[in-house]
């Protein structure tokens, strides 16, 4: 058998209706940016589940690493000021 | 010596931490730590299940010149083009294991990879079209529903995607069948017919019997399975008699019984014997399956190669702008 390529792999991103966030669906094969959008929409987007795609080369995602999630989102923890509920409002006070 | 001990135990904490995370209830996701049998048990399934949705397209596919009216062609193309985006799903969310489509689709020719027993049996008339649809997607549709709670995220996130098409699919089939039924003595005959012959076949779909089924252990323990073999058969079998009484099919088994005490229907032994001659390669069709499946490969080579050449132009042009 001759030595086969199946194509790139690219990420598909799918917003469901205008607004919306861009969410992860899947991946795709494909030689050049046009013909994943083409194979994203066909494979991904078969009933209605889109009004704006994107794709990009999977090799250019870079992911956080699982072992690490602690130690990385840890900064996040300690800072209970950032939320509202952190904050004492005068009594009586309205629409704050 | 100190080192394997060493190594051992950090394996048995790895082991540990995944295990604590399955019981928690947690998907386990692509870059996460997992067992190396966790991960082959999953590039051997969802290979598989891969395989199975597009290899079903060519019984399918062999009635689209023949479907008997335009909206019944344009329904089966539509459902057809479903099972290759079925296909799709499926490898793309296996290549996040780190198997390339390439090593897949090689381990397929090479026979290495399995598919689906089922579509190795022909489509000889227009009433197998509604068997197909109607009972193997039917009993397709009660394993995939348990599978949208499997452990592996991708997976997982395949299986919802794919549960929402595959509704139609069983309608569309049904709705062949019941018009069948309806017609003329022929075409009831011809229903019946398709019954017979797919009801035993779409039984062994769910596999061999839990006491039987080798792979079952791991697979339960870390929740890639969720219901047995047994138990999705006969869930499959309490909701498909009904749906033939209705319009009239029997189901070709003489010791299918109402169980009152048990809830549930009781069946017929299976002919296991028939579910390994077909595994085995002797099948009606696993040879036209597997060889139009390496024609159609191989002539869409020179796609993809025209493909690529057209990337590297393009590239080279951008460059020279
Ligand atoms: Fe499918
Ligand atoms: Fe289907």
């Amino acid at each position: 058998m001759t030595k086969d390529s199946q194509l790139a792999t690219w990420e598909v991103f799918i917003q469901s209706k205008p607004g919306a966030n861009y969410i992860h669906a899947g991946s795709v094969h494909a030689s050049d940016n046009k013909m994943a959008l083409q194979n994203a929409r066909d494979t991904y987007t078969r009933r209605g589940e889109g009004t704006s795609i994107w794709v990009a080369p999977t090799e250019s995602i870079t992911a956080s690493n699982p072992d690490d999630s602690e130690m990385f989102f840890d900064p996040a923890n300690d800072k209970v000021y950032r939320l509202p509920t952190f904050y004492v409002m005068p009594e009586g006070a309205k629409a704050i | 010596m100190e080192l394997l001990e060493k190594t051992d135990k950090i394996h048995e904490e790895l082991l540990k931490n995944f295990e604590e995370k399955i019981n928690r209830g947690d998907a386990i996701e692509p870059k996460d730590k997992m067992p190396d049998a966790y991960r082959k048990h999953l590039m051997r399934q969802m290979s598989q299940h891969a395989h199975s949705e597009v290899i079903g397209m060519q019984p399918e596919g062999n009635w689209i010149t023949r479907a008997p009216s335009l909206r019944a062609k344009q329904i089966l193309l539509a459902k057809i083009q479903d099972e290759g985006g079925h296909g799709l799903y499926l490898y793309s969310a296996a290549e996040t294991l780190g198997i390339s489509r390439d090593e897949m689709i090689s381990q397929l020719h090479s026979g290495k990879a399995k598919y689906s027993n089922i579509f190795n049996y022909p489509a000889l008339t227009w009433a197998d079209i509604g068997a197909i649809g109607w009972l193997v997607d039917g009993a397709a549709i009660v394993n995939q529903v348990s599978l949208q709670r499997t452990s592996y995220g991708p997976y997982s996130r395949a299986m919802v995607r794919i549960c929402k098409e595959e509704s139609f699919h069983q309608r569309q089939g049904y709705e062949i069948m019941a018009k069948m039924m309806k017609g003329t003595k022929d075409q009831q005959e011809m229903a019946q017919d398709a019954m017979n012959r797919w009801w035993w076949p779409s039984l062994m779909m769910f596999g061999p019997h839990d006491s039987e089924s080798p792979h079952t252990g791991d697979a339960v323990k870390w929740k890639i399975k969720r219901h047995s073999n047994d138990e999705l058969r006969q869930k499959f079998i309490d909701k498909t008699v009904q749906q033939a009484e209705v319009i009239g099919l029997t189901i070709p088994d003489k010791d299918l019984k109402w169980n009152e005490a048990a809830g549930r229907y009781d069946h017929g032994a299976i002919d296991w014997n028939e579910f390994y001659r077909v595994i085995g390669g002797n099948g009606p069709c696993n040879k036209q399956r597997m060889a139009h499946h390496i024609k159609v490969h191989e002539e869409g080579v020179w796609v993809r190669e025209a493909a690529e050449a057209y990337r590297v132009k393009k590239e080279k042009q951008l460059l020279h702008s």
